[in-house]
């Protein structure tokens, strides 16, 4: 009994030792958009800037579209 | 093209040409959409009216973009997309009191009515934009560079080749993209309500 608890203890403190150890190695997270010197962020930027025009001149489109079938009927 | 090479911001400077010229858009657009409320309500002329709304919408297109994508910035480079900064309030306010504006204006049937009430809300939608993006930024801390007494930049963080696109081409092309896009949809609106205009 005595052995098995000391086995846990050293078992836990190997874990709390390695857990340390991850956390000093200063881990960066979500690499693909870190990475390249953060390169992709202004990829994403652009992205999001061409979509919401998009998505605004086919709301355009559209208007445009409805217009030219009303004078189509006329 | 080489950019000053900086830490935490890295590559990420490059924004700078897209998610700042947003703001300098919106400004300009809604400036416009004052300017023809007012035109409105000293002539009370629906084309005043067309063009306020169609300014303020691309003024919200402008916000929209520059929200998202400085929340995509942040995301990278302060933690967190949304931290609670003081411009990012401001400007959150500053879109939902134009959001008001759709909303109010759209609650009205009668045509007269509504291009009247929304002139004047609008007034007052631009007045309450320029204490949300310029004067409280510059009064609080942000995590924003330039820090008190610049709402958005920090002058020196661009070099002379960052300036030589900034200043002549991004502010510039943006600005104008933001019109030419208000104009395609005022002249949308012209034609679609040709019998209620008396031109």
């Amino acid at each position: 009994m005595y052995k098995l608890i000391i086995k846990l203890l050293f078992l836990y403190t190997l874990l709390f030792l390695h857990a340390s150890t991850v956390n000093a190695q200063q881990v960066e997270m979500a690499d693909g958009l870190r990475a390249n010197g953060k390169i992709y962020v202004v990829v994403a930027v652009l992205l999001t800037l061409f979509i919401f025009l998009l998505i605004y001149l086919v709301g355009i489109d559209r208007k445009i579209t409805k217009l030219e079938k009303e004078d189509k009927k006329q | 093209m080489e950019v000053p090479r900086k830490p935490i911001l890295n590559e990420t400077i490059r924004n700078i040409y897209f998610h700042v010229p947003m703001w300098f858009g919106m400004m300009v657009v809604c400036a416009c959409s004052a300017y023809h409320s007012i035109a409105y309500l000293r002539k009370p002329d629906l084309l005043s009216d067309f063009r306020a709304t169609s300014y303020a919408g691309v003024g919200i297109l402008f916000g929209i973009i520059g929200i998202v994508t400085g929340a995509i910035w942040a995301n990278y480079t302060w933690g967190k997309p949304w931290s609670n900064d003081i411009k990012q309030i401001g400007s959150a306010i500053a879109l939902l009191t134009y959001a008001a504006y759709f909303v109010l204006r759209n609650s009205i049937t009668d045509l007269d009515k509504r291009a009247r009430v929304g002139a004047v809300y609008n007034i007052f939608a631009f007045v309450m934009l320029i204490p949300a993006l310029w004067v409280v930024p510059r009064m609080m801390e942000s995590l924003h560079p330039g820090g008190q007494g610049n709402p958005g930049a920090d002058p020196r963080d661009m070099d002379n080749r960052m300036r030589l696109i900034f200043w002549p081409a991004a502010v510039p092309g943006f600005i104008m993209l933001g019109i030419w896009i208000s104009t395609l949809s005022i002249r949308i609106k012209k034609l679609n309500d040709k019998n209620l205009l008396h031109v």
